[in-house]
């Protein structure tokens, strides 16, 4: 046991290893593909909710319209799986047979301009990334060069995933209106519903997830992820160290919107839809009290809090459904009041500290001190550092 | 009193503000000033409250826009440049109130201070090398912090903090360093380190200051101008200034 805490409390990655040991080993053993199937969708949300940690833990950037760039990755992957799907022979009862159902049944007799290119899957991989990426930008630009921020930007995405919804819901013929995309079958000829193919995606998603995290640990250990720090703290101070506050702020908030497009491209290929119900304002928030649970400053944390409040609303509302979303509600305001960093926050100031002491016990005195606060030329685990001083100022 | 009559070389001047107004929904707040600042002067500014100081100094480093002027640096012109701009030209500003960032160690203040790797790409992979490290440090001692370099910023006291801030400014080695009163708050004794401090790191630069302590300004002042109501009053050495019936009756007298 000593051992283990000792491995837990010292080792700047076991907490990764411990995540990976999770996700890769002990789940897929554990369960049948449908709940892990189950637990590979929530993991998609773990995209949007780390993004959130980049841009609202470290950036102090609150979006709630989060939704929309999960759901922009998830179009993008949806419509090259329909067009496969939508061959002349599959379609062949069509009035206009080679595209989509729903556009047939819109009376569209062609395919529009921009669904060509998603013939081509390479394409698709790059769309799935920059489409959300340049609609993150200009909206990034748009209102962090005019300085705008706090709650109105929240406000302002909020508002621009209501747009998106009722515009997708709206364009029936081109989108597939409040049904979304359905009946995606195959990817290259690889049939993606088979309990085979699903392992695969399950794996593929969770290696993915992990380069995100690393991706997320990069950015938060350089000197941008302190600068995030400084920023939310006085923004002005930065202004007058002479950095162009709004450019790191478009960077980190294209970087979340990238990563959640990642999450929404893997949720299509693993659910085998896409509907505009993962667009909206509701799935936004409710990816931010995934996120805020889990802790916004720790990605991790961020990883973890996702799988929880899924597994609470998947069990919870299969005895009480109309009662989850006040428990969610509830625990959400419960956790704000009187754990603003979440679980992360609880574990690091429960759980780590007794860890430490399990680890000292059988130790020789030449340890080093947990509060690693003394080697600031070695700063490699700055995530958790930057969370303890956090915790400080809270407390 | 210490006698602060340098005699003022024929050079350029580092910084020439001309009919510089700027007007909030009709006030006035400075009106028509101009202002020169020669190299490696030490310029006070003083005045009673509402004078328009610290406005100068904002429009100045660029946190608020001119209405009508100009704002000469080196020949460059200011009213047009964003704030960080303003920074990369060779202008240093501190707050009144210190401005730091409580949430990182003294190192890191400094560390992100130093000017290189402004953009987002320099700062992803702006790496911490010796040559960063070396300057940190020698700046750390030069403001009284250098066994404090892994204290986190909130920790440290007042007087403490508004060094740090001069520190931070210093690690840009600029040519122009705006102060607004770095020894408001502090004890006697850090006030006699800070004038000893600005003494010292205004050898190769020119500093523009605000200050009400006297005696302090006494000790510092190459020149001093005098603000009232957005304009210049009296400008000169302080025993000129001091004597000057108009700056004696808005504001030394009482």
């Amino acid at each position: 046991m000593n051992k283990f805490a000792d491995f837990i409390a010292r080792n700047q990655y076991s907490h990764m290893i411990i995540l990976a040991v999770l996700l890769l080993v002990i789940l897929p053993l554990s369960m049948d593909i449908f709940r892990l199937n189950l637990v590979g969708k929530y993991l998609t949300y773990a995209f949007v909710a780390l993004g959130l940690v980049l841009c609202w833990g470290y950036g102090g950037i609150l979006s709630l319209g989060q939704g929309v760039f999960f759901g922009l990755g998830g179009y993008c992957m949806a419509m090259f799986l329909k067009l496969e799907a939508s061959s002349p022979e599959n379609t062949a009862i069509q009035s206009t047979p080679g595209i989509p159902d729903f556009m047939d049944w819109n009376q569209l007799t062609e395919l529009p301009w921009f669904w060509e290119p998603f013939h081509s899957f390479g394409f698709t991989l790059f769309a799935v990334i920059a489409v959300p990426a340049v609609f993150a930008f200009i909206i990034a630009v748009a209102m962090f060069k005019r300085r705008v921020g706090g709650v109105y930007f929240a406000i302002i995405t909020q508002a621009v995933a209501a747009i998106l919804t009722i515009l997708i819901i709206g364009q029936q013929g081109y989108t597939g209106g409040v049904n979304g995309i359905t009946d995606l079958r195959t990817l290259h000829g690889w049939d993606i519903r088979t309990d085979e193919a699903k392992y695969i995606l399950y794996y593929i998603n969770a290696l993915l997830l992990f380069i995100c995290l690393f991706v997320a640990a990069f950015v938060i250990k350089s000197k941008l992820g302190r600068l995030l720090v400084a920023m939310r703290e006085s923004e002005e101070r930065v202004r007058f160290s002479g950095y162009d506050v709004s450019g790191f702020k478009i960077f980190i908030f294209c970087l979340a919107a990238a990563i959640s497009a990642i999450g929404g491209a893997m949720f299509t290929l693993q659910v085998g839809f896409m509907s505009p119900t993962f667009v909206g304002i509701v799935p936004s928030i409710e990816m931010v009290i995934f996120c805020a649970l889990g802790g916004r400053l720790s990605i991790l944390g961020a990883v973890y809090g996702t799988l929880l409040v899924n597994w609470a609303k998947t069990s919870f509302s299969e005895s009480f459904p109309e009662l989850w979303l006040f428990a969610m509600g509830a625990l959400f305001i419960g956790v704000v009041m009187a754990f603003p960093n979440g679980l992360a926050g609880i574990y690091q100031r429960y759980i780590e500290p007794l860890l430490l002491k399990l680890s000292k016990k059988d130790d020789s005195p030449s340890a080093p001190t947990p509060a690693a606060k003394d080697a600031s030329s070695d700063k490699a685990d700055n995530n958790e550092e930057t969370l303890t001083s956090e915790e400080r100022k809270h407390a | 009193m210490l006698e602060s009559t340098k005699s003022i070389p024929a050079k350029d001047f580092v910084l020439s503000v001309e009919g510089l107004t700027v007007s909030f929904d009709g006030f006035k707040a400075v009106n028509d000033l101009s202002l020169y600042v020669e190299e490696q002067e030490i310029r006070v500014i003083i005045g009673p409250n509402g004078a328009g100081k610290t406005t100068v100094l904002d429009l100045i480093c660029g946190r608020t826009k001119a209405t009508e002027g100009s704002i000469k640096f080196k020949g460059k012109e200011l009213t047009k440049l964003n704030e960080h701009q303003i920074v990369h030209a060779g202008v240093g500003r501190k707050f009144q109130n210190p401005s730091i960032y409580e949430d990182l160690t003294v190192f890191e203040n400094l560390e992100l201070s130093f000017p290189r790797g402004r953009n987002v790409w320099g700062a992803l992979f702006f790496r911490r090398d010796k040559e960063v490290v070396d300057k940190v440090k020698e700046i750390a001692d030069m403001i009284f912090l250098g066994d404090k370099l892994d204290t986190s910023a909130d920790l440290l006291s007042h007087g403490q903090k508004q060094w740090l801030e001069i520190g931070m400014l210093l690690i840009q080695d600029p040519e122009l360093l705006m102060l607004d009163e770095p020894v408001a708050g502090m004890s006697v004794s850090e006030r006699k380190q800070t004038a000893d401090l600005l003494h010292r790191i205004t050898k190769d630069r020119s500093v523009l200051v605000i200050e009400h302590d006297m005696q302090f300004v006494a000790d510092i002042a190459d020149r001093v101008t005098v603000l009232h109501q957005g304009k210049v009053l009296s400008e000169g050495s302080m025993d000129r200034v001091q004597s000057d019936p108009k700056v004696v009756e808005v504001y030394l007298g009482h």
